[in-house]
């Protein structure tokens, strides 16, 4: 029994993560449909920024987030400025190349740069674990969980409470009407890539100090944020969230329960599971079409 | 003859020295993980490396030759690997080649030798396959699993363990620790709990914990490179684990799990293949010191010693080799491999014949520490 409850508490610690992951990917595939390849390294610079202002700079580890956060946004309007803007006709699989293209030089900017050798960051939380009667967690990973949700509740009020994110959704259901109608379609283009790549960055900067950092960290960050959006639903930012969760509570049952081999396939069974039953992804609504 | 001849045939005379100078060099490839999960340990094996080849042509070279290492990024991806392998032989006609770090990615490289008959010196690699399976172009300088258990066996009793769980990188390398140090435990008595995987780039190993923190097993041994046991010794100590915990497999760079996995590193206990933080006590505390030495003064990170003399010690061997051979061609040296006796860093390096006979590899025994890292810092207990 305690090892139950402490796999349920894995789980969460790991779905807000992977739901941190998921929904900054879910906003430039889902709703840009951008084939965002740059995910994972956004994600890894978030991490070398944090690692940058607390390791180099000295600054604490709590003031060098925002910082990284606004860093990934800088980065994101950058790569969507030079990018995919010139870009903005072409087909998918045009852009699709770029962005596999953006990952490398990205990736190898990265080794050159920080080089092979992972790094670690220190932060101002205790190394001793919080216990809870059977269960047990690391105090930083409790304060991820908690900042993740805070980031998807604020991304979720964003997209569906304010009038910037009015003009997202307009724009990417309807992008000549919401011209005619005076949104200005090419910030809103840069501004919705910015945002997600900032999410992005914000994953990278809580989860570089609980794991280490290093350049082919945001593969298997990229990997898993695909497998969540594929699960939740294009552009769905609830479906994203609880596709995390479901992804990590699926891995770990599946490592605690049946083997630690087949951890990883256990997501993708899942995610082969929802295309062949509900192919939209499980929390997908009806989309308006024309 | 006219002034003006003179001058040209000396001209031709000196492009044709020149080119001859070009030429006396002799190539080995270097077939390493330089990017992707491996990247930091291939890059200081590489380093390594290239300190041997330095103070070789320092001195002069090999058979009045210097000797240029070819350096090839394997990413630590297996069919990778085996490209690198048929590029150095094919294109760069390299008569020896050093590699391939990890088993898998060594494994993959192997038919290769046997298709283009070119020896290849394995420096790190630790499954039992490599020289069990009959390939005779193989010639190994660290210790196979097998040889860290047996060298491991005399401890056991000294220590207290009654039942082991096994926690395991899910590739050649680790699922070969986990068979040959269960067998190795059985037959001193000691009862082998759980085996689990990780995969090779997973960085969240929580649920693997959670599993073997709930077992009655007092000991956890772990077998993966310095990246994933720093994350390992981490979230072990976040689940409040109170296991003994012994590594193995000799890419655990203590000093870098001190530095990174902080209070979470202290009480754990390793098994390495090289002591440097007492280079007095090294089986050759003269090569041992310079070559710490040198690594320091360009600068490299001390951590990566621990890994990094296995490439110095990998160039050194093949060198002894082609010197042995009298010619830098592939069957000599594969025949020259044999009768090498090497002052490594972490004892002689002399090869025994290993796997099926007729085709034998070769494999060298180096000595194995059982070290424990208290309070931070690294000691080699009395046993």
């Amino acid at each position: 029994m305690s090892e139950f409850l402490q796999h349920i508490a894995n789980t969460l610690i790991l779905g807000g993560t992977y739901a941190l992951l998921g929904i900054g990917l879910t906003l430039i595939f889902g709703i840009m449909r951008v084939v965002n390849f740059t995910h994972g390294e956004l994600y890894t610079f978030g991490a070398y920024f944090v690692f940058l202002v607390v390791s180099v700079l000295g600054l604490n580890f709590l003031l060098a987030l925002p910082v990284a956060i606004a860093a990934g946004l800088l980065l994101g309007a950058v790569i969507e400025f030079l990018l995919l803007r010139p870009m903005r006709d072409s087909d998918i699989d045009t852009t699709m190349l770029v962005m596999i293209g953006a990952m490398i030089v990205m990736q190898n900017s990265e080794q050159l740069i920080w080089g092979g050798v992972a790094k670690s960051v220190s932060t101002p939380f205790p190394e001793t674990p919080l216990v809870i009667g059977p269960v047990s967690v690391s105090y930083l990973r409790v304060f991820v969980l908690a900042m993740a949700l805070l980031l998807i509740a604020a991304t979720y009020i964003l997209i569906n409470r304010t009038k910037l994110g009015k003009a997202m959704r307009a724009t990417f259901q309807d992008r000549d009407t919401a011209s005619l109608m005076g949104v200005n379609v090419q910030a809103i283009y840069t501004a919705t890539f910015a945002i997600g790549s900032s999410l992005a960055a914000a994953g990278g900067a809580l989860l570089g100090p609980a794991y280490v950092i290093s350049p082919h960290m945001g593969d298997i960050a990229s990997l898993k944020a695909f497998a969540i959006v594929i699960l939740g639903g294009l552009g769905n930012i609830t479906g994203a969230t609880l596709g995390g969760f479901i992804l990590a509570l699926a891995e770990e049952l599946g490592a605690g329960y049946v083997s630690s081999g087949y951890r990883d396939a256990m997501g993708f069974l899942i995610i082969i599971a929802v295309l062949l039953i509900k192919p939209t992804g499980l929390f997908a609504r009806a989309e308006r079409i024309g | 003859m006219s002034r003006s001849r003179v001058l040209a045939g000396a001209a031709i005379l000196a492009v044709l020295t020149g080119t001859a100078v070009a030429q006396e060099s002799i190539k080995i490839g270097v077939n390493e993980p330089l990017t992707g999960p491996f990247a930091a340990s291939g890059t200081y094996v590489v380093n390594g490396a290239r300190i041997a080849a330095d103070e070789i042509n320092g001195k002069g070279g090999i058979l009045g030759k210097k000797i240029e290492l070819v350096i090839e990024d394997n990413k630590s991806n297996p069919t990778e690997a085996a490209a690198v392998t048929e590029k150095l032989v094919t294109r760069d006609k390299v008569p020896v080649i050093m590699g391939a770090w990890g088993s898998s990615l060594t494994l993959a490289s192997m038919p290769k030798l046997m298709e283009y008959q070119v020896p290849m010196l394995v420096e790190t690699s630790s499954s039992g396959k490599i020289t069990t399976s009959g390939n005779p172009y193989i010639f190994r300088i660290s210790p196979p699993s097998s040889v860290e258990a047996a060298a491991f066996k005399p401890m056991v009793p000294k220590m207290t363990i009654k039942k082991v769980d096994f926690l395991v990188i899910n590739n050649d390398w680790g699922r070969g620790a986990a068979e040959d140090f269960g067998k190795m435990l059985k037959s001193e008595n000691i009862q082998v709990g759980l085996v689990e995987t990780m995969d090779q780039s997973a960085q969240d190993m929580s649920a693997q914990l959670a599993k073997i923190k709930a077992s009655d097993a007092d000991t956890l041994m772990v077998t993966t490179a310095v990246e994933q046991l720093t994350l390992v010794l981490k979230q072990a100590a976040a689940l409040g684990m109170k296991k003994q915990i012994i590594t193995t497999g000799g890419s655990q760079n203590p000093d870098q799990l001190i530095a990174q996995a902080g209070t979470a590193a202290n009480g754990t206990i390793h098994l390495a293949t090289f002591a440097p933080w007492q280079p007095d006590s090294t089986p050759n505390p003269e090569a041992a010191k310079y070559f710490i030495g040198e690594w320091k003064k360009r600068g490299f990170d001390f951590p990566g010693v621990t890994e990094s003399f296995r490439g110095y010690d990998g160039i050194r061997t093949i060198a002894a080799a082609i010197q042995k051979a009298g010619k830098p061609e592939p069957e000599a040296i594969r025949a020259a491999f044999w009768t090498v006796d090497v002052k490594g860093l972490n004892g002689d390096i002399k090869f025994q014949k290993q796997g099926p006979a007729g085709k034998e590899s070769g494999q060298s025994v180096p000595n194995v520490y059982l070290i424990k890292i208290d309070d931070g810092k690294v000691v080699v207990p009395t046993m």
